[in-house]
């Protein structure tokens, strides 16, 4: 699966989605597919406060977990509900019906740490 | 040896292949200053006739509850068990497996274990229970550390009314995290927890109550008040409880229990001088059960579409999690739940009553006996299987004495309970006969 | 075990009305209700307990038996695990009622004989580690280990050096309940990595020890299966630093009689009596895990132990007693096992069953070095670790490999573990199987070999001839199901 090329990555393989001030932010599908089949998403509270690098979700396969961690620090306005009977929508749509959290971010500066697409393919050229 | 097949002559083969002379070379990596030189210090080996006759030798110096008529309890019974449950827990597919890593080879105890699951959950009343603990007492601290990590809350409230033993499990795996015990103490007139002691505030920060059920002196607690309490102070209701007294106890799930712990020794298991037995562990809410600690399982289908049983939820486990488990525990009491499973299997609900009923009733009945010869309960509480009494005795000299009669005695309270110097904690299961009860209460009577 | 009947669970067998105990009558003069209990106590609803017969229970679980592979049924190579064979007569003896009988709270002048069986164990044991007491207390390998560490961290609190060395080094090649238990004492885990030859490397370990160690955790031979040659080397460090040395015992089986934990200079040392002094695991416990500590660390075992006064056996609690890990004195029916093991076989006994399980790993290891890869080239102790990358690359994993070997009627060895080595696969065969046995396996897993080559897509459907085929993990886990639920 391509990874879209108007969003923007981590090296920890996670996505983000930018929408004016509110950042959608899921796993890439690259990420699914190491971790296999997804059985569970903890998803954080609304309004919860994420500082950039903290764990703030996890994903959860059968034999493995992996945190999700803030790429950006804002506030929680928005969390999938739809993983909770679904989680298997992260590994069936990981960059659409799979997102996680949407953040509203406080710092646009943090945005230049992100790899663009471009940059993400060559990440996964290496790894 | 002994259980060894290989003869020499393939010990000679497979050094051969190997290309050594001696399995001596296969050790090298063990630096020889370290290697151990001379024989362990270990009594020569005994052939299987000569083992079981110095086994026999060291079980007949025990005098064991073949010939006791007990009325200890304290936390290990001497209940009746089904002989059926001897012979299923023996089948050497059950004994001799291995916890079921290999699901689609070990459908035999994984199945045993969700039946026994589904087992816990309805005795208690509770969503899900896991496949089981070491014993009530880790249990319970499991179950506190769980609370803990749940409410994000750092602070444990024990009553004094828990098994000594118990508090002192809690309390030494909380120590290590750093969590606080606070103690509750309780009402010399009832036997049970001095509710007046829990005002609004008391429950503070706290994560959890544990309530004994019945307590460790065979009072029922008042569960309904103490579940409203805690739960108005946001903390969660741990109960402990006697599976047995759940014959005809209200389930703690019924007045809301958020964690249900208890010893499952008296079904199916011997007293085997305190272990092994097996602890479990219920809770409810998807959110808690997500934290369970210890192994659960789970049904699921095959490629085929059939019905199975695989160990699940295995995320919060150490060997995924490592640090981050919930628990460090990676095994079970598979065994000695499955014990468990088949005594209440071949009992059922209406056996499940009548034990419960017989012990409530016969233990009332050695209270009132007792009573008559002037040996009081010392609680006005209600009791179900134990009681405490008092009288002007030395209790372990009377016991001494019991013991002469055949009569193993009741637990002398006053090394642990300085105010209960005089007092005993009696306990009367559905083994015990009239006859049996009314020649114990002859004997005291000719002591006391 | 090839029975595909599937087995109806006992709740689907229930029928309202029919028992399958009797319990005798109550023979007391009753007490009405209302005088003993108040109504608010009485259960309102009756639990669901199965209603069946004895002989529909006695069928149930034979019947559930047969689905279940057993040290009793097949080989069990399953690694770290030493599923060894359990002997009868010790399931005799645990049963004698002389030992199961007996109530924990018994004077100890009727229990003599118990208590004289627990000394000496406690002073076998002692022997066999190499140390100077023994606690027989802990319930399972797991709670011997955290049994270890609030020793560890009481032997640092009087020091005054508790709330400083906060720090459990454990390799990267250890057992996942060493990091959890050092979670449960509040330790914070740094992993160590492994050297070339797949012992600890030393030169990184000198470079993380410090004012801050706690201890270490170590299980030597590791889960490699290879004895680590730089064991002095590294208890030095590790001691210098003012740390402790934790003996993760899973691998104890190996060195009976020819090494002691304590000699290569171990402070603390847990025995899963269900693994090396072969009780039964029974489907998964019921465990023993007795810790013996070296010296400085007695006084804080917990209590009580057994000990000798003027001729009796005693209960005494150590000086300074870290409490209790559990109820009553530890899983007693299970040192009864341990004992009788040990006194079967003696001195001598001990050191063949060490020597046969370290031959019989090294012939296995070697007979199947051609067919898989073996990323640890050297003498291997009582077990050893393949891997399956290049069945990998054939488009066949180690699970699939594990599932294909239980057509063969073989319990498959531990997968996927230690972590350090791809697709691993760990063999324990233990020192009771036949030769024919061992050969027999390395012909299945030649085979296997093959047809990962050749038609890898039988090995990726397998197992067939097992009670079920390949069961569905991510259903299980997401829509968890954790007990029967009558139909309303």
């Amino acid at each position: 699966m391509a990874n879209p090329r108007d969003y923007f990555y981590t090296k920890d393989h996670e996505w983000i989605h930018v929408k004016g001030k509110v950042c959608r932010i899921g796993i890439t599908d690259y990420a699914q597919n190491e971790l296999g089949d997804v059985v569970f998403v903890e998803l954080p509270e609304q309004d919860t406060i994420v500082e950039e690098g903290e764990g703030f979700a996890v994903v959860e396969s059968v034999k493995a977990v992996s945190d999700v961690y803030a790429p950006l620090s804002g506030k929680v306005v928005g969390i999938n509900e739809a993983l909770e009977d679904s989680p298997e929508l992260v590994n069936e749509s990981p960059f659409d019906e799979g997102w996680i959290v949407e953040l509203e971010i406080t710092d646009e500066s943090q945005l230049k740490d992100l790899m663009t697409a471009d940059e993400y393919d060559a990440f996964l050229e290496e790894v | 040896m002994r259980y060894i097949p290989t003869t020499s002559e393939e010990r000679q083969h497979m050094l051969d292949f190997l290309g050594v002379d001696s399995v001596e070379e296969l050790f090298d990596a063990v630096p020889d200053r370290i290697r151990t030189e001379k024989p362990l210090p270990l009594p020569d080996a005994l052939a299987e006739a000569q083992l079981m006759r110095h086994m026999k030798e060291l079980s007949e110096s025990n005098v064991s509850c073949e010939h006791l008529v007990s009325f200890l309890g304290a936390g290990s019974y001497d209940h009746l068990i089904p002989a059926v449950v001897n012979h299923i827990t023996s089948r050497g597919e059950f004994l001799t497996a291995y916890t079921p890593y290999q699901a689609e080879i070990s459908q035999g105890v994984l199945q045993v274990i969700f039946e026994f699951q589904t087992l816990i959950a309805e005795l208690t009343g509770m969503d899900a229970a896991n496949a089981s603990m070491y014993d009530g007492a880790t249990s319970l601290a499991e179950a506190c550390l769980m609370a803990c990590n749940v409410a994000r809350r750092s602070k444990v409230l024990l009553p004094e009314t828990l098994h000594p033993e118990w508090v002192d499990v809690v309390k030494l795996y909380m120590e290590n995290q750093d969590i606080s015990v606070q103690m509750i103490p309780w009402n010399r007139e009832t036997g049970t927890m001095d509710v007046a002691a829990l005002h609004e505030d008391a429950a503070g920060d706290a994560a959890c109550l544990v309530i004994p059920y019945p307590n460790f002196f065979g009072v029922i607690e008042d569960v309904a008040k103490l579940s409203r309490w805690i739960h108005d102070a946001g903390g969660l209701l741990v109960t402990a409880a006697d599976p047995v007294s759940l014959g005809l106890l209200e389930a703690p799930g019924a007045f809301g229990a958020d964690i249900v712990v208890g010893e499952g020794q008296p079904f199916g298991n011997t007293m085997n001088f305190g272990g092994p037995g097996f602890g479990f562990f219920a809770c409810s809410g998807s959110k808690l059960i997500r934290r369970m600690p210890g192994r659960i399982v789970g049904e699921t289908v095959d490629t085929e579409g059939r019905r199975g049983y695989v160990l699940t939820l295995q995320t919060r486990e150490q060997h995924i999690r490592r640090e981050k488990a919930t628990s460090n525990i990676c095994s079970n009491q598979a065994l000695n739940a499955l014990a468990g499973a088949v005594h209440l299997s071949v009992i059922g609900p209406q056996g499940l009553k009548d034990v419960a009923y017989q012990c409530l009733q016969k233990t009332a009945y050695l209270k009132s006996q007792l009573r008559d010869i002037g040996i009081q309960a010392a609680f006005s509480g209600p009791t179900f299987r134990e009681f405490v009494v008092q009288a002007d005795a030395n209790w372990d000299e009377v016991n001494k004495r019991l013991l002469d009669h055949g009569f193993l005695g009741g637990l002398p309270l006053g090394e642990r309970f300085p105010e209960l110097q005089h007092c005993v904690l009696l306990s009367v299961t559905e083994a015990r006969t009239k006859d049996e009860i009314d020649r114990f209460v002859h004997a005291l009577g000719g002591l006391c | 075990m090839q029975t595909k009947k599937p087995v109806p669970l006992i709740f689907e067998l229930s029928s309202p009305g029919r028992r399958g105990y009797r319990y005798p009558e109550l023979d007391v003069p009753e007490t009405p209700m209302e005088e003993l209990l108040p109504k608010e106590h009485l259960r309102r609803e009756v639990p669901k307990l199965p209603e069946v017969s004895e002989i529909e229970v006695v069928r149930h679980y034979t019947g559930l038996s047969r689905l279940n592979h057993g040290v009793d049924v097949g080989f069990y190579p399953l690694g770290s695990c030493t599923m060894k064979y359990n002997p009868k007569v010790n399931e005799d003896i645990a049963r004698l009622p002389g030992f199961s009988l007996l109530h924990p709270y018994q004077p100890e002048e009727t229990v003599q004989g118990a208590l004289k069986l627990m000394y000496k164990l406690q002073s076998y044991l002692t022997e066999i580690a190499g140390l100077s007491a023994t606690t027989l207390q802990p319930a399972a390998g797991a709670h011997g280990e955290l049994t270890g560490l609030m020793l560890m961290r009481a032997y640092h609190r009087e020091r005054g050096e508790d709330t400083q060395r906060k720090e459990m080094l454990v390799p990267d090649s250890a057992h996942g309940t060493n990091p959890a238990s050092a979670m449960m004492v509040n330790y914070k885990v740094r992993e160590v990595p492994s050297d070339a030859r797949g012992g600890v490397d030393v030169e990184a370990l000198r470079g993380m020890v410090g004012p801050q160690t706690a201890g270490i955790m170590l299980t030597n031979p590791n889960t490699l299966g290879l004895f680590d040659e730089n064991i002095c080397e590294v208890a030095k460090i590790i001691h210098d630093a003012g740390g402790l040395l934790y003996y993760d015992g899973a691998n104890a089986n190996a060195i009976m009689g020819y090494v002691r934990p304590g000699d290569m200079g171990f402070d603390i040392v847990h025995f899963n009596l269900h693994k090396t002094f072969s009780t039964p695991h029974g489907g998964g416990g019921p465990g023993s895990g007795p810790i013996a500590v070296s010296q400085r660390l007695q006084d804080y075992l917990p209590g009580p132990l057994v000990s000798k006064r003027d001729g009796e056996y005693v209960w005494e609690y150590p000086t300074k007693s870290i409490g209790r890990v559990r109820s009553f004195f530890g899983n007693f029916g299970v040192l009864v096992r341990a004992y009788a093991y040990i006194r079967s076989h003696g001195p001598q006994g001990l050191m063949d069953v060490s020597d046969t399980a370290v031959l019989h790993a090294n012939y296995l290891m070697r007979k199947l070095q051609d067919d898989f890869d073996l990323p640890y080239d050297r003498h291997c102790m009582h077990e050893f670790v393949l891997s399956g990358k290049r069945q990998k690359n054939q488009g066949v994993r180690t699970l699939d490999i594990a599932k294909r070997l239980l057509d063969y009627g073989v319990h498959s060895p531990t997968v996927y573990f230690p972590l350090i080595v791809e697709e691993a696969l760990m063999v324990e065969p233990t020192e009771t199987e036949t030769l024919a046995t061992l050969d027999a396996f390395v012909e299945a897993m030649k085979q296997i070999a093959i047809e990962a080559a050749e038609e890898p897509e039988t090995v990726r459907q397998a197992p067939y001839n097992t009670p079920v085929r390949r069961l569905d993990d991510a259903l299980a886990a997401r829509k968890p199901v954790l007990r029967w639920t009558p139909r309303s």
